[in-house]
């Protein structure tokens, strides 16, 4: 998924990656390509996890793990990361999805559970303020249920903001129609994919 | 003249006061200012709202302050975190009030508080249940959601250098929110690793200029959370 995201990343973008599978996409992104990337604790052009002994406690991503900084990298601070996010000069944003709505509506913050502790990070301000959102996730929760679906029922991170879904089942786009179909997964067909997703899917 | 450095850690904390707004910098443990935050608890201040993106790890530093039950409200993006256990259980048993902000609209109201703007709108948490009960008004066929600057009586945060007149410089991604938690409180605390002469510091690569800084003191080696979480330490 995270590889399949990648190819979509182009020469010179700016992207700011999710907490877990997308932070992977920086691995896959094709030869003669440079992407600068963005963590919104306050750095453009995070690089590779340090090698050992090379380690600082304060070069951090968001996510909290110990990263780098390329050459011509930058640091700034929260209201400045966030002026970046909220200004529109992020050109993609990879996140993690609980759910995404035919209308692009996304979930991904709190299962409304009365008993959790909220915590939203950046989540909301990233949905709201960078110009394209892809998503990748399992096409379908460890239960099976499915993930892409009609309307969340899950509290909302922002609304009509995601634009494509890379899935262990296919690439989907959202659209004015709702889900279209991009592309399936090797081994996958129409009506599985379809079967696993909770509303129609207009095929590729 | 003008010396902002206070020679003693206690000292420097030392007229906050119970009911006091208190930021604190620090993105987890990278910026987090634990000595401050541990004279802090030694002075027993207690009844303190604070501001911070997390609620700490472990039992040490802002974790441990909150653990000797001298917070009662905490205004974070985050307050789930690895090592994070204190703050959980404080407010599921209701002991503890939790003021939950996107954590751009966090920097973003600090900000504003520092620079004398009352309130803003922005897009962020709109059509979310965290923008009800806000004001919500429509600017060029968009929605946006009213949100308030944010002032504090003091912030504690953590620096690389720092001089006499207060101009502070950084490491890396330990910046996060002292820049503008210093403009935000109406006296801003810092603990620096190195203090410098004046006019060490490059003009041109002062992060926080000293008119944003009240005081000063030197932590030359400061502890480190993850360190302190590792050897399950806990303060006191």
């Amino acid at each position: 998924m995270a590889e399949r995201a990648a190819q979509d990343i182009p020469d010179g973008a700016y992207v700011n990656l999710g907490i877990g599978i997308p932070e992977k996409v920086v691995r896959y992104v094709p030869a003669g390509r440079e992407v600068i990337y963005h963590t919104e604790n306050g750095l453009l052009g995070m690089g590779d996890t340090p090698e050992a002994g090379q380690e600082d406690p304060e070069l951090i991503n968001a996510g909290k793990r110990l990263v780098t900084a390329i050459p011509g990298a930058a640091y700034f601070h929260h209201a400045d990361s966030f002026a970046m996010i909220r200004g529109q000069h992020i050109d993609i944003c990879v996140l993690g999805a609980m759910q995404v709505s035919q209308n692009g509506d996304l979930a991904n913050w709190s299962t409304g559970d009365p008993d959790a502790i909220p915590a939203v990070g950046g989540a909301m301000d990233l949905v709201a303020g960078v110009k394209t959102i892809y998503v990748i996730t399992q096409h379908c929760t460890r239960s099976g249920d499915a993930k892409l679906v009609a309307n969340c029922s899950f509290p909302l991170t922002g609304q009509a903001v995601v634009s494509r879904i890379y899935t262990d089942l296919g690439v989907i786009d959202v659209t004015d129609d709702g889900f279209k179909l991009v592309e399936l997964a090797p081994g996958v067909d129409f009506d599985y994919i379809q079967a696993r997703t909770g509303c129609p899917l207009l095929a590729a | 003249m003008i010396n902002k450095q206070i020679s003693s850690i206690h000292e420097a904390v030392a007229d906050i006061h119970d009911g006091a707004t208190v930021m604190i910098g620090g993105f987890g443990e990278a910026g987090s200012p634990i000595e401050l935050i541990h004279a802090l608890i030694d002075q027993g201040a207690k009844n303190l709202t604070v501001i911070n993106n997390n609620t700490g790890s472990g039992h040490v530093g802002l974790a441990a302050l909150i653990e000797n039950k001298r917070v009662a409200k905490m205004i974070c993006s985050f307050p789930r975190t690895a090592n994070s256990t204190v703050f959980p259980e404080l407010y599921k048993s209701g002991n503890i009030e939790l003021e939950l902000v996107p954590q751009g609209t966090l920097a973003e109201r600090i900000r504003a508080g520092g620079a004398g703007i009352p309130a803003f709108y922005t897009a962020t948490s709109v059509g979310t249940p965290l923008c009800e009960g806000k004001e919500i008004r429509a600017i060029n066929g968009r929605d946006y959601v009213l949100e308030y600057g944010l002032k504090a009586d003091f912030s504690l945060i953590k620096c690389l250098k720092a001089d006499r007149y207060g101009n502070l410089i950084y490491n890396k991604t330990a910046r996060n929110f002292a820049p503008i938690m210093a403009m935000a409180a109406t006296t801003a605390i810092v603990q620096t690793k190195e203090f410098v002469e004046i006019g060490d510091l490059d003009p041109e690569i002062i992060v926080t200029p000293g008119i944003f800084v009240d005081r000063v003191v030197i932590v030359a080696n400061p502890l480190l959370e993850s360190d302190l979480v590792k050897a399950e330490r806990s303060y006191p």
